[in-house]
């Protein structure tokens, strides 16, 4: 790995000037970025932890009835609360293996917005909004492709603003040596609408399939997708699947989120 | 009634208290006052010409104490391949020279072709960095078939990639085809042995340390075998006399194989240590284990099975390409030959068979011995075909396999393959797994299955494998350039306490605890008063070291021999001190007596009496009470069991899960069964990995593309169920004093069949055409089988 | 180079470190306690398992100045008092859930881990709680076996023959 400085903030307005520096990047729980920088794939000059900003932790519900997740917040604290809706809850606990999920935060894996990752899949599928430092993002303004965000250069995520679905479910199919999603289906079903997202398929990275909303907001019954057909072009061609088989596995993980959803 | 102690004792692992309270000492923990790291430059691409390298920059770099290329080690001798195997035609195998770093190509991603040495690891990756090289890529050699029919070649100097083209028996080759062209029935089945990464969880690491004023080096290394790894260096790569080197193995972190070879990187660190005159020390990244370990298995096979009206088997022939990979490992020329064609026969009384391999050289990773070692590539084949077999006559594939066994009464038996087993009960074998698998109670369990959505399927197979390595003398005339007995020293202690120094290596295997539990029942002495020292040359006397589940066969027989010398001495000084002769002593349970009389010494005291000669008859007995055996067995040791695994499969997604694996085994005699356990819950593991996500992919350009964690499937603990194990059946061994067979590899030899058919059958019970499907059976593979 | 300060197995220490040192360079390197291993550089093997401010983490995927002020404990602070093995340890060794002991220090930590928030947990959440430790000797039988002996459960449905 390349050296850098370390810097570690207590406050977002602090993280905000030490990421300002040329080559600075921010440092979530670093479950992704550490490993990219042992194959010295990334060499940041200066490395802002985000981990020591107490404003940046925590869940609480809105008076809108939304929860709001701090961007530092980790994993397991997500899994474990108790406002925390049924879909989201089953993402959380799911994300990795249990070590990684006490280092790594909501915030790290919407910003890095790996074709793999859960989180984006939630976030696009209720449609939550992504509050930075400086703005309020809606998700589906948000992921622009692969690894790909609307953040600005040195923009924080400092919370992830969620609306309550009335039910939800997250289907990961894994791929079996990263434990990412080879494809996972996000469903949220708010009574007049279901949103689908899906992470880990498509070579554009985290998708909502409008077919399947659309069906779904006619019958909402896993039957409405039994005769939809996704198109493969556009998916993910890997030694552990081919972008038939994504696609294949988008249909059922989707069928499997209705019939599941709590 | 299980004892509580010495043989046949479950007896609590002593090593475990140092690993549990993370007091273990292997090599990277290690630390010498003024050492320096060694980082390697590898080769990005497959196949290269190394034009210049230009290292000027980074010896500039800061902390940089020198830096090596292959230029340094032209004049040193290659890395060899232990045995020679001849071709059909008797030509010798092609040798190519294996340097210590790539000079000229390089010939694999990760082909390591210079070094950087440094005051800390960082600075020498830095400094890696900065070598300049111009390597000049070339196509690729990877596809076996293709390196065989084209002129693009791994080893220009040699003009071919075929290593050799050997066949087996060669004399049964005619009768064989006859007996294929004459029968009543045939399968065939084309296959393939998936390429595996061992993935002990230590990477390897070196240590040298060179002492100029003696002249003499340290090296600190993961081995399996240090006296082979120091025989390697000093009769062929080196130089460096044997009594110049000493070898030290600490606590290795699991080895499958992988462990046992000589790699460059011991080489080069001991290279540079005597250069810079510091210690020298290098640690593999995961990344650089998976470039440069051996990796195992990479067959393909087709292989035919000829039957007669009544299903009896006439003849197995088979055709195999194996991957060598880009140079030739240790052991890569015997693991697909000696260790895989001897063994197709399999359990099975059948007149004929024929084997021919061809070893083909690829710009891949070195391929050699991984846990089983060419007996899972023999298994695999013959229990699929026999499964298709059965599928296609429409026939009980537990029953065709009863039916073809050697009974019980036709041993020791010379197999058409030729070997002698010498003792075996496969059908007491099959009863066990018949009665814990509950096999008559599947039809239920499948009921249940297919209530739930899930296809499920009962996978049976037999296997046997060749053990404890070898008779030297059978060895050598199969090619074999070392000897594959094994050493002990006994060595009793003056205050009675016992030391015993073995060849063989112990990197968990339990040696520490399993040894002992046999000298401490021979002695009759308490265990606690033993104590294994092993992995250290200047400490033990010769050894061949750890690996084709010999220890106990080989090391522990060695043990057994050097106890009975011990014995016969003890006599000797007991006669003196209770005024008889030896021949009227007696020896039971730690004490020696005058026969007929009630005249008794104590082991302890023969002990003492050795040490404090003081009226000694000097001139009969020399003063001392230490021994050394060296054992070579006559033949090897024959395990062989029987395994059930049912799966579920989802139909939906392909998604295969162990519901139950049931292994009954014959390992003949058992010193603790704990370990025994233990042994095979780890193969059936490793079976498992490669049976359902293990596998290694090289692109068409030779880039390794399951090159981490990330993307090589390693088994973790929810892949895999609870075991049911047996091993009450037990036809002790002939061939050893002990009576003991070898369970390090069973699990890993009997596995991947038995999930493969049991996968097949699932699909089959809903119709789907299918006989096979390659290894490993991801998702997508049984998804496309059930549609097409 | 900056000044890292924190408690391991209940002593002050501190040091000085770069800003990529990782947390298990330092423990090893510095404060020599070599018991936790390294055998991945993915996060994914879990041989350098530890516990930081009470939670399992893997100390290859963190950097020393990133623990600066906090609690952490090692394999080396796990035994009781008196230096003996304790409930985790001895059911390891009883169980036989360790061959070359390489990957065991991450599965005691993570074992210990688990039994904190979850002091029965059931053969397939013991299973699920050990996805990010490997082991290739074991074949994780008698590991889960372990873990369910030192939770003080009964193990006879792990049968062994």
């Amino acid at each position: 790995m390349y050296n850098f400085e370390f810097k570690q903030p207590k406050t977002i307005s602090d993280a905000v000037n030490a990421l300002e520096s040329d080559d600075a990047q921010a440092l979530g729980g670093g479950q992704t970025l550490i490993p990219t920088m042992k194959q010295r794939l990334a060499s940041p000059s200066t490395l802002v932890s985000l981990t020591a900003i107490s404003e940046m932790k925590g869940i609480c519900k809105n008076d809108d009835g939304s929860i709001s997740i701090g961007g530092g917040t980790t994993h397991a604290d997500v899994a474990c609360h108790s406002d925390i809706f049924f879909g989201l809850k089953t993402l959380a606990e799911n994300i990795g293996d249990a070590a990684v999920r006490n280092r790594g935060t909501i915030g790290g894996s919407l910003a890095n917005n790996d074709p793999a990752a859960c989180y984006p899949a939630a976030a696009l599928s209720v449609g939550a909004t992504i509050v930075t430092n400086s703005r309020e993002i809606s998700a589906d303004d948000f992921f622009q492709g692969m690894f790909d965000t609307a953040l600005e250069e040195g923009e924080i995520i400092v919370s992830v603003k969620f609306p309550v679905p009335s039910s939800s479910s997250y289907q990961k199919f894994v791929q079996p040596a990263s434990r990412f999603a080879m494809v996972g289906v996000f469903l949220s079903n708010f009574g007049n609408e279901t949103r689908v997202a899906v992470t880990g398929a498509s070579e554009g990275g985290v998708f909502r399939w409008c077919e399947a909303e659309a069906a779904l907001n006619e019958d909402f019954s896993d039957g409405s997708i039994k005769d939809l057909s996704i198109d493969h072009k556009d998916m993910i061609n890997d030694i552990h699947a081919s972008k038939e088989y994504r696609a294949h596995l988008v249909k059922v993980m989707t069928k499997r989120a209705v019939a599941n959803a709590s | 009634m299980p004892k509580d102690s010495g043989i046949g004792a479950a007896t609590r692992r002593r090593e475990d208290a140092r690993f549990l309270l993370g007091s273990g000492r292997y090599s990277d923990d290690i630390s010498l006052l003024n050492q320096t790291y060694a980082v390697f430059a590898r080769s990005e691409v497959a196949n290269g010409i190394i034009e210049t390298v230009d290292t000027s920059e980074a010896e500039r770099m800061p902390g940089v104490v020198t830096v090596f290329t292959g230029e340094d080690f032209v004049d040193v001798g290659g890395n060899p391949a232990g045995w020679l195997i001849n071709s059909r035609n008797g030509e010798p195998m092609k040798e190519p020279k294996r340097p210590v770093l790539a000079h000229g190509k390089v010939r694999h991603v990760g082909d390591a072709y210079a070094a950087v040495i440094a005051e800390t690891e960082q600075q020498a990756r830095d400094a890696a960095e900065k070598i300049n090289a111009d390597i000049k890529e070339l196509p690729a050699v990877i596809d076996m078939a293709s390196a065989l029919s084209g002129s693009n070649f791994v080893h220009d100097e040699i003009g071919t990639n075929q290593c050799y083209d050997w066949g087996w028996i060669e004399d049964n080759r005619e009768a064989t085809d006859n007996a294929i062209k004459n029968a009543h029935h045939v399968t065939t089945l084309e296959l393939v042995n998936n390429r595996l990464v061992p993935n002990a969880m230590e990477p390897r690491c070196s240590i040298a340390d060179y002492n100029s004023a003696n002249d003499d080096y340290t090296l600190y290394t993961t081995s399996q075998n240090p006296h082979l790894t120091r025989l390697l260096i000093s009769a062929f790569v080196l130089g460096i006399p044997e009594n110049k080197l000493t070898v030290v193995s600490p606590d290795v972190g699991g080895g499958f194989g992988s462990k046992i070879y000589h790699y460059g990187e011991e080489a080069l660190v001991l290279a540079a240590a005597k250069r810079i005159k510091r210690p020298v020390r290098w640690t593999a990244t995961r990344s650089e284990s998976f470039m440069t370990d051996a990796h195992g298995r990479d067959h393909v096979t087709k292989i035919e099975l000829a039957l007669d009206k009544d299903n009896n088997f006439l003849a197995f022939r088979t055709e195999t390409m194996a991957n060598v990979g880009a140079y030739l490992s240790n052991f890569s020329t015997v693991t697909p030959t000696i260790l895989h064609g001897t063994l197709m026969a399999g359990n099975y009384a059948v007149p004929n068979v024929y084997v021919n391999v061809k070893t083909v050289f690829t710009n891949t990773a070195p391929v050699d011995a991984y846990r089983g070692a060419g007996r899972p590539e023999a298994t695999y084949s013959l229990e699929r075909v026999i499964d298709k077999a059965a599928t296609e006559l429409g026939l009980n594939p537990t029953n065709l396999r009863r039916q073809n066994f050697i009974k019980s009464d036709q041993f020791p038996y010379v197999t058409a393959a030729g070997l002698n087993y010498d003792v075996g009960d496969y059908d007491a074998v099959m009863d066990r797994l018949e009665h814990h698998a509950d096999l008559k109670g599947f039809a239920k369990r499948r009921k249940k299955s297919e209530a739930k959505g899930k296809l499920r399927g009962l996978g049976i197979n037999s296997y046997i494998e060749a053990c404890g390595i070898a008779p030297s003398n059978l060895i050598g005339t199969l090619g074999a350039r070392v000897g594959l007995y094994d050493a002990a020293t006994v060595r009793v202690n003056a205050t009675g306490n016992i030391s015993v120094m073995v060849g063989a290596h112990s990197h968990g295997q339990g040696h520490e605890t399993a040894f002992p539990q046999i000298v401490a029942d021979l002695l009759g002495v308490d265990p606690n008063n033993v104590e294994i020292v092993h992995g250290d040359t200047s400490k033990i006397p010769f050894g061949m070291g750890t690996y084709g589940s010999r220890s106990l066969a080989v090391c522990g027989s060695a043990i057994v021999r050097g106890v009975e010398k011990i014995i016969s001495k003890g006599k000797k000084i007991a006669a003196h001190m209770m005024e008889t002769t030896d021949d009227k002593v007696d020896f039971d349970e730690g004490v020696f007596s005058v026969r007929g009389t009630n005249k008794t010494v104590s082991f302890g005291d023969v002990a003492l009496k050795a040490y404090i000669p003081h009226d000694f008859p000097i001139e009969d007995i020399e003063p001392g009470l230490e021994e050394t055996a060296f054992y070579d067995p006559q033949n090897f040791t024959y395990p062989a069991g029987a395994y059930a695994c049912e799966v579920e499969v989802d139909p939906d997604t392909g998604q295969v899960t162990i519901e139950s694996f049931t292994a009954a085994d014959d390992f003949g005699n058992i010193i603790n069964p704990m370990i025994v356990e233990g042994q095979v819950h780890g193969g059936l593991a490793q079976g498992i990995g490669q049976a359902l996500l293990e596998g290694c992919v090289y692109d068409g350009d030779g880039q390794l593309i399951s090159a981490s964690y990330m993307d090589y499937t390693m088994p973790r603990a929810a892949d895999l169920p609870s075991f049911i194990v047996d091993h009450t059946v037990r036809t002790p061994s002939t061939d050893n004093p002990l009576g003991v067979k070898g369970c390090g590899e069973a699990g890993a030899i009997g596995s991947p069949p038995t999930v493969v058919n049991a996968v097949v059958d699932a699909l089959r019970s809903a119709d789907h055409d299918v006989t096979h499907i390659d290894m490993p059976l991801t998702p997508e593979r049984v998804w496309a089988a059930m549609n097409n | 180079m900056s000044n890292v300060t924190m408690t391991v197995n209940g002593k002050t220490v501190s040091g000085s470190v770069e800003g990529r040192t990782l947390l298990v360079e330092f423990i090893r390197n510095d404060l020599h306690l070599t018991g936790t291993h390294v055998g991945c550089d993915t996060s994914q093997c879990g041989a350098c398992a530890i516990h930081v401010d009470g939670k399992l983490v893997k100390a290859c995927t963190m950097f020393a100045l990133e623990a600066n002020g906090a609690e952490v404990s090692t394999i080396e602070g796990q035994a009781n008092g008196d230096g003996s093995l304790n409930v985790i340890q001895q059911a390891f060794k009883d169980h036989h859930g360790l061959q070359c002991g390489f990957c065991t220090p991450g599965m005691v930590m993570a074992a210990s881990a688990l039994l904190k928030t979850n002091p029965k947990p059931s053969e397939l959440e013991i299973r699920e709680h050990l996805e990010g430790n490997i082991c290739r000797c074991t074949g994780y039988h008698n590991i889960v076996k372990a873990v369910l002996a030192a939770s003080g459960q009964d193990v006879s449905s792990i049968a062994a023959e």
